[in-house]
């Protein structure tokens, strides 16, 4: 039933880059302020971003995500710090000679020119001969499916055509670092599963190293290689995608990401590689057994996921990491059902359940007494 | 099965019914302006078209009529002249006026859009409040009389105006430099009249650019000024266009700022226009003058307009 066999960490068959210490970042972010009067839109942000990566900086509005990504493109110098792209300083480097490509949440693409033009522009400036320049378009176009279309103005392409066009048009000069603003903003649902397979495929077998700026966190958790969560001009958490979902380094990438269910309490016991819990919401002790460093009765919040309850009938027969309450809200939604319930303290807990069975006859229902239980691994201890 | 037909009938003619309302509708919207041109336009037009085909003569009005009556004998007769026009294009005089007034004008056109056009960036690219008082700066001198704005440079330029006192007192010039009265006083006078009318048509389309447009040109390897070649610049085309006609046009016929800032010796078809109705007071050749002219200006609006539709 449960998942407690899952380990902290997965160990995959050959360790990424950005895992091994000895490997050389491929985008270096040293100490970047950015400052905008008195306001301050990054602050102290170091960040390294490894060869072949799809990192995605996921944020609200404001969080200082899109003034990241633009410096990285040029367009925002920063107050302080420097950025190293291929191991060359580019603090100083205006936007037209970096080795990088944007593609703009805008698209950008340009009205007045077709869309055989819009991509050929990045390699004109680069002075190549026309005969060239013709067939890197053509490849391109052929390699996003719209060589039937070249001779169209944007004008005249649907949302998803321009985004290809403006994918297009930044790959096209083979650039060492990809930024994309927003890329799948723009488009409706089902495209935008389409083309976040298509990204992936295309980072895959181009090896550019990409950096995505999303405020979507599904859309990072699929892509994304790594995340880094930023809030207020800071990274606040830098981790594969997993990870940051299930062991959250604080309360803000829990709410952030996903659906979470925080409970206040006191530290009351504190061994090597656990701690036990005082809460007043569930009454009974929550023990967490992963790594935590924190001290006896400091106040920390007990972060659960609604997924990682177990919810039943009968009483359990551990009083640790247990409570109960009364179901207050059901919401079917077909591969799961979203309970709420209320707690003695009357604090209400989000559960969702995946409906394993067709026809339940016991499925849970308004005012049913219920009892609550997780394992001591589903639980994350956050002291921030 | 009567019935049937006779109801789709009557649906298929309530349809008509109503498109011919909807028609009917827009006719009318249509018509106001229609009419307007035709009172205002089209028909002074044909006045001074027939004008100009009648000959001059001292009478009231100081033309012949183009139809004669002969009462004793219930015979009318149709005179018309093309001598105004024939006398138009044997005298050079005539022709150098236009080419004169042309040059002036595409001159000062230049000039407006070369100045215009940077003032027009800057209001576009300026916060929401600073844009404001930018615009109600650029429209602001429409609230002073035009004449008055005139008269106003004409003692700035003067010999111990403004602007040659100044220069005197930077010890850049020993004696008072003849601006008034010469060519350079009329470009003046003409760019600085129309540069409003340059500006907002510019700063319309320059307002509505999507500013990533120009940092997708530079990330993808353009430097900033063929960033503006190719990218700003076509974009503001329909700007350009729309302002250089509404400067061209009435600077050609220019007549106030020639005849106030401009020298005996500077030569504009609106000045030759004024002087021979209420000088000479030949009012059909004045006519010719005047149809001649907007025979000549057809021919830039026409070759813009379709510059203008390409850039659509």
């Amino acid at each position: 039933m449960s998942v407690s066999s899952v380990a902290p960490q997965i160990v995959p068959k050959a360790a990424p880059t950005w895992r091994q210490s000895t490997s050389e970042p491929f985008v270096r972010i040293e100490q970047i302020n950015k400052q905008f009067g008195d306001f301050t839109a990054v602050n102290n942000v170091s960040l390294d971003i490894y060869k072949n990566e799809l990192f995605c900086l996921l944020g609200g509005s404001g969080s200082g995500k899109s003034t990241l990504l633009r410096m990285l493109a040029g367009f925002e110098k920063p107050t302080s710090g420097r950025i190293l792209i291929d191991g060359v300083d580019m603090s100083n480097t205006p936007p037209w000679e970096r080795p990088v490509n944007m593609m703009f949440q805008s698209y950008a693409l340009f009205p007045h020119l077709s869309v055989a033009a819009n991509v050929a522009f990045g390699l004109k400036r680069e002075g190549l001969p026309s005969g060239e320049v013709q067939k890197r378009v053509a490849d391109i176009l052929d390699m996003v499916q719209l060589g039937h279309l070249a001779k169209r103005k944007p004008h005249m392409l649907s949302g998803g055509q321009r985004q290809r066009v403006a994918l297009a048009r930044s790959l096209v000069k083979r650039p060492k670092l990809l930024l994309l603003d927003e890329p799948l903003g723009a488009l409706d649902k089902k495209l935008r599963e389409e083309t976040q397979f298509e990204l992936m495929r295309l980072q895959e077998e181009l090896g550019i190293t990409f950096v995505v700026v999303t405020h979507d966190q599904e859309e990072a958790m699929t892509l994304a290689t790594r995340i880094g969560v930023m809030n207020n001009g800071v990274i606040v958490q830098t981790a594969e995608p997993h990870e940051v979902y299930e062991y959250p380094n604080n309360r803000f990438v829990a709410e952030f990401i996903g659906n979470v269910n925080l409970f206040e309490g006191t530290v009351v016991g504190d061994e090597r590689d656990s701690a036990s819990i005082h809460c007043a919401d569930t009454e009974n002790l929550i023990h967490v057994d992963h790594g935590i460093s924190c001290a006896p009765n400091q106040q920390v919040s007990v972060a659960i996921r609604p997924e990682k309850f177990r919810i039943t009938r009968e009483a359990p027969a551990s009083l640790v990491n247990t409570t109960q309450g009364i179901v207050t809200e059901v919401a079917y939604m077909g591969s799961q059902s979203i309970y709420k319930v209320r707690l003695p303290s009357g604090k209400e807990v989000r559960i969702t359940q995946p409906n394993v069975q067709r026809d339940a006859d016991d499925r849970f229902t308004w005012d049913d007494h219920v009892y609550l239980a997780w394992d001591a691994d589903s639980s994350v201890v956050l002291t921030s | 099965m009567m019935t049937t037909t006779a109801s789709s009938d009557s649906t298929r003619l309530s349809v008509i019914q109503r498109l011919r309302q909807i028609r009917l509708g827009r006719w009318c919207v249509i018509l106001i302006p229609m009419l307007w041109l035709a009172a205002f336009f089209f028909i002074p037009f044909l006045v001074v078209f027939k004008i100009s085909l009648a000959e001059a003569m001292i009478a009231v009005p100081p033309y012949s009529p183009l139809i004669e009556w002969d009462p004793s004998n219930a015979y009318a007769t149709l005179k018309v002249t093309f001598g105004n026009y024939l006398f138009l294009f044997e005298s050079r005089f005539y022709l150098d006026a236009y080419l004169s007034s042309l040059r002036i004008a595409a001159v000062s056109t230049f000039f407006t859009l070369l100045i215009g056009f940077p003032i027009a960036y800057l209001i576009a690219r300026s916060g929401p409040t600073q844009r404001t008082i930018l615009l109600a700066l650029v429209i602001l001198p429409f609230w002073t009389s035009f004449l008055l704005r005139v008269y106003a440079w004409m003692a700035l330029l003067k010999k111990n105006g403004l602007v040659n006192e100044t220069l005197m007192a930077i010890g850049l010039i020993d004696q008072p430099l003849q601006i008034l009265q010469t060519d350079f006083a009329v470009y003046l006078g003409i760019v600085y009249t129309y540069l409003p009318f340059m500006i907002l048509p510019l700063y319309t389309t320059l307002e509505k650019m999507d500013m990533s447009l120009i940092e997708a040109a530079q990330d993808l390897g353009a430097k900033p000024w063929r960033a503006f070649c190719l990218v700003t610049l076509p974009l503001a085309k329909p700007g350009i266009i729309a302002g250089c006609l509404l400067v061209f046009i009435p600077a050609v016929g220019e007549f106030v700022i020639p005849a106030l800032l401009g020298g005996s010796d500077t030569l504009m078809i609106g000045r030759v226009l004024w002087d021979e109705f209420f000088l000479n007071r030949d009012w059909p050749l004045a006519s010719a003058v005047a149809i001649i002219m907007l025979i000549v200006l057809v021919g830039p609006i026409m070759f813009m307009r379709n510059g203008n539709k390409e850039a659509m």
